[in-house]
């Protein structure tokens, strides 16, 4: 049996309250961060992921003492990211209880700090973010301070030489299709996907299940990330695993734990 | 009385997740990072994320390696997972050759890889080889979560509990005698990893 393809229920966090808007803009609440993650645990989510979207020392605070209370409870792996700037910022957020850390804009500015932070805590725990936006056939440019800012940079180059670098997996967003629920870019997905030789998460866009599909399947992604399908109920994490299953991805079943065990 | 369950600390571990796993079953685990205090435990967990030679290193500097062969010893359930698991085999193979604990024989090999992708990251299943009371109720090719580029192979096949297939078989779970080890993290893998714990902390008795 591969490698199960991954759910990855996406939180951003502000002041404890999960957010999500459109196109990174325009954010509506979505309820309790703590509440939604173990709900999302409880339905069977393979991974979550919490971004730090506070602009302030406080609102930062706040944050990690989230993660290390959702830790106490929920025992699937954890990533966590927003305003990431040094190894230990880094550090800080593995400690509250992540497994492992999205880097977006230092990473562009100091690219040499995916390495520091894989020699510290290992690449297993460094996920690089990548926020991309459509320039033309085949070509993506990367955006950084949550999507506002045009880098220049080719989105595909820059994967590929994260990954060399120390990242050990690919967070890609497309800005373009970000909270409009109209599907992923799968073309991004899949040049990215076959630039890098490390795990691709996919994520802005998805609409409905089979939308999930088409990136796992086509898209060649190793993981879906979602926000807005969830958030607002258009979709249980069942129902995205059992289109998955129909379509013959592999995924984490639920486990049909036995009564004789010490099943808890 | 609830089992009271060291968690190794020799600085190369995840302990916090397993700490809060085991906290969270209601056993009374410690972070022990002291080798004489070990002795005053029922059952201790090895965690581990890193490099064979180094870990192998810091558990002979601190004295805790010589510590884990008396507790093995002693008939008291030990449990390595991931590279805690690794070091209770023969011998290393990563960047060398390094002897481990050599409380399991067999040795640690990088994985393949070839068209598939390392770290072997990600939920994959397990097939149990036999029964074990550390497995009583999950049912065979029940998903765990893994993070590794190198796999365990046991010299004696009766020593293997459970095997995944990543470009080839290798132990994703060992047991000898009260000797026991995962290559999945249980603290990581959801409701199926927590059963699991919770068999390990139930034979603490």
């Amino acid at each position: 049996m591969p490698l199960a393809k991954r759910i990855i229920p996406c939180l951003d966090v502000q002041d404890g309250r999960v957010v999500k808007g459109i196109s990174f803009a325009g954010l509506i609440d979505a309820g309790d961060a703590a509440g939604l993650a173990a709900r999302y645990d409880a339905e069977g989510a393979d991974e979550l992921a919490f971004l730090d979207i506070a602009a302030t020392r406080e609102g930062r605070r706040t944050f990690t003492g989230l993660l290390s209370r959702v830790a106490d409870r929920v025992f699937i792996p954890l990533t966590a990211g927003g305003g990431v700037t040094s190894a230990d910022d880094a550090g800080r957020l593995l400690r509250a209880g992540a497994d492992k850390v999205t880097v977006n804009t230092a990473a562009v500015s100091s690219p040499h700090l995916l390495s520091e932070i894989a020699e510290r805590f290992g690449r297993q725990c460094v996920v690089l973010a990548v926020d991309a936006a459509s320039r033309g056939p085949d070509r993506w440019e990367v955006f950084t301070h949550g999507g506002t800012r045009p880098t220049g940079l080719d989105a595909v180059e820059w994967a590929a030489r994260a990954a060399a670098l120390g990242a050990g997996e690919i967070l890609l967003t497309s800005i373009d299709q970000d909270g409009r629920q109209g599907g992923y870019d799968l073309r991004l997905t899949r040049v990215v996907a076959e630039a890098v030789g490390v795990p691709v998460i996919a994520s802005g866009g998805a609409g409905s299940p089979s939308d999930v599909v088409s990136v796992l399947g086509a898209g060649g992604a190793d993981a879906a990330l979602l926000a807005s399908l969830l958030h607002f109920r258009q979709a249980t994490i069942a129902q995205l695993k059992t289109a998955m299953a129909a379509a013959g991805l592999p995924v984490r079943p639920e486990p049909r734990l036995g009564t004789g065990g010490a099943v808890v | 009385m609830a089992s009271r369950v060291a968690v190794v600390d020799y600085g190369r571990g995840n302990v916090h997740s397993v700490i809060k796993a085991l906290l969270y079953l209601g056993a009374r685990a410690e972070l022990v990072g002291a080798p004489e205090m070990l002795e005053r435990f029922d059952e201790a967990v090895v965690p581990g994320v890193g490099a064979f030679a180094d870990a192998m290193a810091r558990l002979d500097r601190t004295g805790m390696a010589g510590a884990l062969r008396s507790f093995a010893a002693s008939q008291r359930p030990l449990l390595g997972i991931c590279l805690g698991m690794q070091v209770l085999l023969s011998t290393g193979r990563e960047g060398g050759v390094t002897p481990g604990l050599d409380i399991i024989p067999g040795t640690v090999e990088p994985l393949p890889g070839g068209d598939r992708k390392l770290p072997h990251i990600g939920f994959n299943s397990v097939r149990w080889d036999r029964p074990s009371a550390l497995g009583r109720g999950i049912p065979s090719e029940t998903h765990f979560y893994f993070v590794h580029s190198y796999a365990a192979f046991c010299a004696d096949q009766r020593d293997r509990l459970g095997s995944t297939e990543y470009g080839l078989l290798f132990a994703a779970a060992i047991e000898r005698g009260n000797v026991l080890g995962t290559q999945f993290h249980p603290e990581k893998s959801g409701q199926a990893g927590l059963a699991l714990l919770a068999n390990f902390v139930a034979m603490g008795g």
